[in-house]
């Protein structure tokens, strides 16, 4: 079966100037993205956390706090309150799903690509910022809360 | 003229194939091009005309007495004439910098050196930060005011205000003659006359008005005027200031180096005669051919039309887009429609505005996937948003060779993201 991405590609004039059609894997705001942005998840302050860190992106406007709380090295429970772009939202709402019940070692060990593969979207340069603002959140409140505690 | 009126074709003289840029396709779609506040595109002629400098006859400018720095200088002060004329200045009066943000910089350091703690300087809410942060520095290091006059509700500025604030204290007075996030228009004549009645200088960041309108800075008795070239059809990194012979003269250097002496000893320097004397190092030669083929082709197309075009075109997208529900315009709302050709216009061709529910940058991604550029964030006047309690806009700005069909395309794009994000 062809779909609509299929065929604006067939329709569009390979002698043309510019881009192509925009193709399936390049859509952004899928149905996930806009759930977690419209109905995100642990989103509440969290008034006796181990430690909160707030993050904040000038070129959006993106402002996320990260509230976490460490037990036995292991994260019991984590939460944010902010604004934002979809992205940034989305992102913060699926990190704090994903952290919760595993090892404090196992997540120091996150990168941006752990982010981007949770997102599961394509994402330029520009809105990578975006979908990284609630791992520097996490990554500095852990580094910083360490640093404290020793 | 009905200003809902369809205006596609009203620019005879000009071509759209001049533009090969604005005729590629995005993502399969038809490029509508609505980010000119930030840069413009550049039409053939500008770009032939730059090839052609580096093609046959890229040379150093001064001194040297070969063929080709002849010609290279010729053109290069050929380019501070034809700039000057444009603006209603003498060529002596015409530095060319790399742009606006190199002009503010220039002269928030050169004008700044003989004032004394307490000295004030005025600027406005809607400053753009090459408008600010210039000033801002200077003043934390020489301890000088800074005041900033306001906004009304409908986002103008509250003139009653700037009467109050512009006092003998005041030594210069620095403003935006339009907004680039708000489109207001501001008056400058009134505030030129308020500021010399108290013996101050007063500056205008043109940036956003010059490719927009016809500027006269005999007119307008502005002290200094700044710039750029690539809001124009002209290249980046290739800006004027414009200022008063007889300020120049008295101003000190910014830059210090080639170019911009007469006479070196060990031990002391004297300057080069205006503009030489704020050009120091190899200046942007190329740029300045294409700043000049830009004013021509602007001058070809026709001020006054180009700012008719896009007075009717401004008010048809502000009356498609109020019709959008849980949109807000962030800016003034009208644009009287008897307006046309009069010296005080509330608004030029750039619309902020807020949708409910949906960021910015998003709105931003979904209208690229239509294929249509537009800006979003704080568009460099972070104060000015924090004022208004919003972490950005999404901004649509014209220049003359949009249409009514794009502002329809945008219109389209803005309510599919309304239903995605609905």
């Amino acid at each position: 079966m062809i779909n609509k991405y299929q065929k604006q590609k067939a329709a569009f004039d390979q002698n043309q100037i510019g881009d192509g059609p925009l193709t399936e894997e390049q859509e952004i705001y899928r149905e996930n993205i806009i759930d977690h942005y419209k109905n995100p998840h642990n989103k509440r302050k969290m008034d006796h956390c181990t430690f909160s860190r707030r993050e904040f992106n000038p070129l959006c406007g993106d402002d996320v706090i990260m509230y976490v709380t460490i037990r036995n090295n292991f994260i019991g429970d984590a939460a944010f309150t902010g604004t934002g772009c979809a992205i940034s939202q989305a992102s913060v709402s699926l990190l704090t799903d994903q952290i919760k019940n595993k090892s404090l070692e196992e997540v120091k060990k996150m990168t941006r690509d752990d982010v981007v593969g949770m997102l599961g979207i394509p994402l330029s340069t520009v809105r990578l910022r975006c979908a990284l603002l609630s791992l520097k959140a996490l990554l500095k409140g852990i580094e910083l809360w360490e640093r404290g505690g020793k | 003229m009905n200003q809902t009126t369809k205006v596609k074709n009203v620019l005879p003289v000009f071509s759209i194939t001049d533009f090969p840029i604005l005729q590629q396709k995005v993502y399969g779609k038809r490029l509508i091009y609505l980010d000119n506040s930030a840069t413009t595109q550049k039409p053939k002629p500008v770009l032939q005309a730059m090839n052609d400098y580096y093609e046959k006859h890229n040379a150093n400018v001064h001194r040297a007495v070969h063929v080709l720095s002849q010609r290279a200088t010729t053109l290069y002060e050929q380019a501070h004439e034809v700039v000057a004329k444009f603006i209603g200045a003498e060529a002596e009066e015409v530095i060319f910098t790399s742009g606006t943000t190199a002009s503010l910089n220039l002269l928030a350091y050169s004008l700044c050196t003989d004032l004394e703690k307490g000295d004030e300087i005025i600027l406005t809410e809607m400053e753009h930060h090459s408008n600010l942060v210039p000033w801002q520095q200077i003043a934390k290091e020489k301890n000088l005011v800074l005041k900033f006059i306001p906004l009304t509700k409908d986002y103008c500025l509250d003139l009653r205000q700037a009467k109050k604030m512009i006092t003998t204290k005041t030594k210069i007075v620095s403003v935006t003659q339009m907004s680039n996030v708000l489109g207001t228009i501001n008056p400058v004549p009134e505030l030129v006359k308020l500021a010399h009645d108290v013996g101050a200088i007063f500056v205008v960041d043109a940036a956003q008005s010059v490719p927009h309108q016809s500027i006269d800075v005999k007119k307008l008795d502005c002290d200094f005027l700044a710039f750029s070239g690539h809001k124009m059809c002209g290249p980046t990194g290739m800006g004027v200031l414009y200022g008063k012979k007889h300020l120049l003269q008295k101003m000190k250097p910014f830059h210090y180096g080639g170019g911009m002496i007469r006479e070196v000893r060990w031990d002391d320097s004297s300057w080069n005669d205006l503009p030489g004397k704020f050009e120091a190092g190899t200046p942007n030669i190329a740029g300045a051919v294409g700043l000049m083929e830009a004013i021509r082709y602007l001058e070809k197309v026709g001020m006054d039309n180009i700012e008719d075009h896009e007075h009717t075109l401004t008010a048809y997208a502000l009356k498609k887009l109020s019709g959008i529900s849980g949109l807000q315009i962030i800016g003034p709302a009208s644009n009287p429609p008897t307006s046309l050709k009069q010296p005080t216009l509330l608004r030029g061709p750039v619309i902020s505005f807020v949708i409910e529910g949906i960021h910015p940058h998003d709105l931003g991604e979904v209208l690229d996937k239509e294929g249509i550029a537009v800006r979003g964030g704080h568009h460099c006047a972070m104060p000015l948003m924090a004022k208004l309690g919003i972490a950005g806009t999404t901004r649509a700005s014209f220049y003359f060779y949009n249409t009514d069909d794009d502002v329809d395309a945008l219109v389209k794009a803005v309510k599919k993201a309304q239903e995605l994000f609905g």
